[in-house]
């Protein structure tokens, strides 16, 4: 019974030996010049400590309605991809088709310069 | 369960408006600075194709496909001929529209194009799901259209309120869908109404949820007393998007009704019908009465949409097969004659001038014999005047609700539409009979022009030779 | 141990509260926005329950499709609500009457 969760047990060991070769290789050979910019604390733009009920931009509305469409439609991707050898070739074209659908809204958005901030 | 390739074949017109829609987009996208008349032309053509292929495709038996989700019988390829028939009119007028007020943008011809994609999924659903999806499709993409003229206060006030009525409804449907979902186990039409064929007794929560699903609809149809968003949106919105609004998904929600209640729910017709019945009357009675009070055009064809889908309804209320021939004859006349006023009223116009006032009209025969002329005709029909169609769509109806013993429903119903005529001959007496104070010119070309002077003549084609719609409907169904 | 009527009873309470916050609320049109979020979730709350009951899966992927058209729904709704923003400066609910008749 325990034995089925050994994959993720290696799945997890693989990850932190990742994460901590990473940030050590980062720490160790990576060249480290401070300024006042690069240390203070930063989030999205906003100031990280201030009133969280003040007025913010209206172009972030843009960014949430195109993150919320995009973001969702993920959620179709996860049954696909469990039964993914069930449904053949068919269930895989399916897919793509869906995911062309998206495409062409991400080129209508960006062509229509929706991603720029200016 | 084993995964089966479903047949393509009977969807594929939809298929075909989905790519082209899609094509129509990315044109608009790449070309539409330079060729803005492509955009328009590729979206009439994928109409005509699309409607082509539902005729060349016309299902002598219903067959259904993708895993019992979608159908295609004779019903639904009628409403999808007449719903793209609609459109294509409603995008010629939308584009001088448009082009005269300098709003012409290719995602006007993108949505509409969606939105009948939309209308197309609802009218051929045979599952919950697929009718929710197409619903929220045509919902969502005239949500949009309402609020595509951004400069305007109003348009987008009516937006507001379009939406979140709109959605309001959809999450009533949904409840209603929940609970049928939770009485029968299943989500498609013909297993929910085998479920209460076998039954015996009718379940409460399954009444209760017919109750929620009739809610929904009448708030979609926009039947009294939950038709408030009706008059904002038909007066807020630019006019192109009012006659669109005002016409196709009249015939869609028509489809819906259709799926919904004798697809699906034929075991508590009972039921339904009482319901119904007291939004016919209330439906009637306040579109053919508040009617009364508009000075605006574009109001007081939003109050007469309320009384017609009074009307559509009783046909419904019959409970025949005859019955709701009627009533889809009723919806596509009604669907014609709405595109001619709304038409007509975009046709007067020209830029700043929207001639939606009542007042716009006085005097019409002075400026134009013609244009007067069909006025004349879309709103003798309207009121339901022998020999014009809009009559025989009543008589249809009416003949229907004589026929299933509701005699009552009928005489309300006629004392009403005599109510009624007083608006539309209102009209009439304005362009006949008054001064016209100013005379702004008329702007629109011959092409408008004939295709205004088109749809009026088919109406009056159709009241003197009404049998073979009404035949056609008859068939249709079966 | 929770039975059907409990997830039932829980999803009547969302929806009735949903509706309720769109006819009560006077102030502002962003909380007419979440309401409507939370009658669709009391929905998928009912769906759910009924799917699992049943062990029918068909509900659950009801439930996916309708968190997506929430999704579509929320972002055609903001984008309504920028618009409106921008041609009258404000989102009070009691705002929107220059229509009437």
């Amino acid at each position: 019974m325990l034995q089925n969760y050994l994959p993720i047990l290696v799945f997890i060991v693989i990850a932190l030996g990742m994460g901590t070769v990473m940030i050590l290789a980062g720490s160790i050979i990576g060249p480290r010049r401070p300024d006042a910019e690069k240390l203070s604390p930063y989030e999205c733009g906003f100031e990280a400590f201030e009133d969280s009920r003040m007025k913010f931009d209206v172009r972030y509305y843009l960014v949430a309605i195109l993150f919320i469409i995009f973001d969702l439609e993920i959620a179709f991707l996860f049954p696909w991809a469990v039964v993914l050898d069930e449904i053949g070739t068919f269930g895989f074209l399916a897919m793509m088709a869906f995911l062309a659908v998206l495409v062409i809204g991400f080129i209508y958005e960006w062509k229509k310069g929706a991603l720029e901030w200016e | 369960m084993p995964f089966v390739t479903p047949e393509f074949l009977p969807a594929l017109p939809e298929i075909l408006l989905a790519v082209m829609a899609c094509l129509v987009l990315l044109v608009d996208l790449y070309f539409g600075r330079r060729h803005p008349s492509w955009v328009f032309l590729l979206a009439q053509a994928s109409l005509v194709l699309c409607a082509l292929l539902c005729i060349a495709l016309y299902p002598e038996e219903p067959t259904t496909t993708f895993n019992g989700t979608f159908r295609s019988d004779g019903m639904s390829a009628v409403l999808k001929v007449f719903m793209i028939l609609v459109t294509y009119f409603v995008l010629f007028y939308s584009k001088f529209y448009l082009d005269v007020r300098d709003l012409f943008k290719g995602e006007y011809f993108v949505l509409s194009l969606f939105a009948v994609l939309g209308m197309m999924i609802l009218v051929s659903a045979a599952s919950l799901l697929t009718l929710y999806l197409g619903l929220e499709l045509m919902a969502l993409c005239l949500y949009a259209l309402v609020a595509l003229n951004r400069e305007s206060s109003m348009a987008s006030e009516a937006a507001m309120k379009y939406f979140v009525l709109g959605a309001l409804a959809s999450g009533t449907l949904l409840y209603g869908m929940s609970l049928l979902y939770g009485v029968t186990g299943s989500l498609e039409l013909d297993r929910i109404r085998e479920y209460q064929s076998v039954g015996g007794e009718i379940d409460i929560i399954l009444v209760l949820g017919l109750v929620f699903i009739v809610v929904g609809v009448a708030f979609k149809l926009g039947a009294a007393p939950f038709h408030m968003w009706v008059p904002d949106v038909y007066e807020g919105a630019p006019t192109s998007v009012t006659l669109f609004v005002g016409t196709a998904p009249k015939i869609a929600a028509f489809g819906m009704l259709m799926r919904l209640l004798v697809d699906g729910l034929a075991g508590v017709q009972g039921d339904w019908i009482e319901m119904l019945t007291i939004l016919s009357v209330l439906s009637m009675a306040v579109g053919n009465i508040i009617a009364i009070a508009q000075t605006n055009l574009k109001r007081m064809l939003a109050y007469s949409t309320i009384a017609h889908v009074g009307f559509l309804l009783l046909g419904i209320i019959a409970g025949t097969r005859a019955g709701y021939a009627a009533s889809m004859f009723y919806v596509i006349v009604y669907a014609l004659m709405g595109l001619g006023a709304f038409g007509m009223i975009i046709v007067l116009g020209s830029k700043g001038f929207e001639s939606d006032r009542l007042d716009d009209f006085r005097g019409l025969n002075e400026r134009s014999p013609w244009l007067a002329f069909l006025v004349l005709v879309l709103m003798l029909s309207m009121a339901g005047v022998p020999p014009f169609v809009g009559f025989w769509a009543k008589w249809s109806v009416l003949r229907e609700v004589v026929a299933a013993d509701q005699v009552w429903l009928a005489t309300v119903a006629v004392v009403l539409a005599v109510i009624g005529l007083f608006y539309y001959l209102r009209v009439v007496r304005l362009v006949y009979f008054e001064e016209g104070q100013e005379a702004a010119p008329l702007v629109c070309g011959t092409d408008v022009k004939v295709m205004i002077s088109t749809n009026a003549l088919a109406i009056l084609a159709l009241g003197v030779y009404p049998s073979a719609l009404l035949a056609l409907c008859v068939t249709a169904l079966g | 141990m929770l039975s059907l009527p409990h997830f039932l009873g829980l999803g009547a309470i969302l929806f009735c509260l949903s509706v309720a916050g769109i006819f009560l609320n006077r102030k502002n049109v962003i909380i007419l926005l979440m309401a409507i979020e939370l009658l669709l979730l009391s929905v998928n709350m009912n769906f759910i329950a009924f799917s699992h009951f049943h062990g029918d899966l068909a509900g659950q992927i009801f439930v996916f499709f309708i968190l997506t058209v929430a999704a579509a729904e929320a972002a055609i709704g903001l984008a309504i609500l920028v618009v409106l923003f921008r041609s009258r400066q404000t989102i009070n609910v009691d705002d929107l009457n220059t229509m009437k008749g």
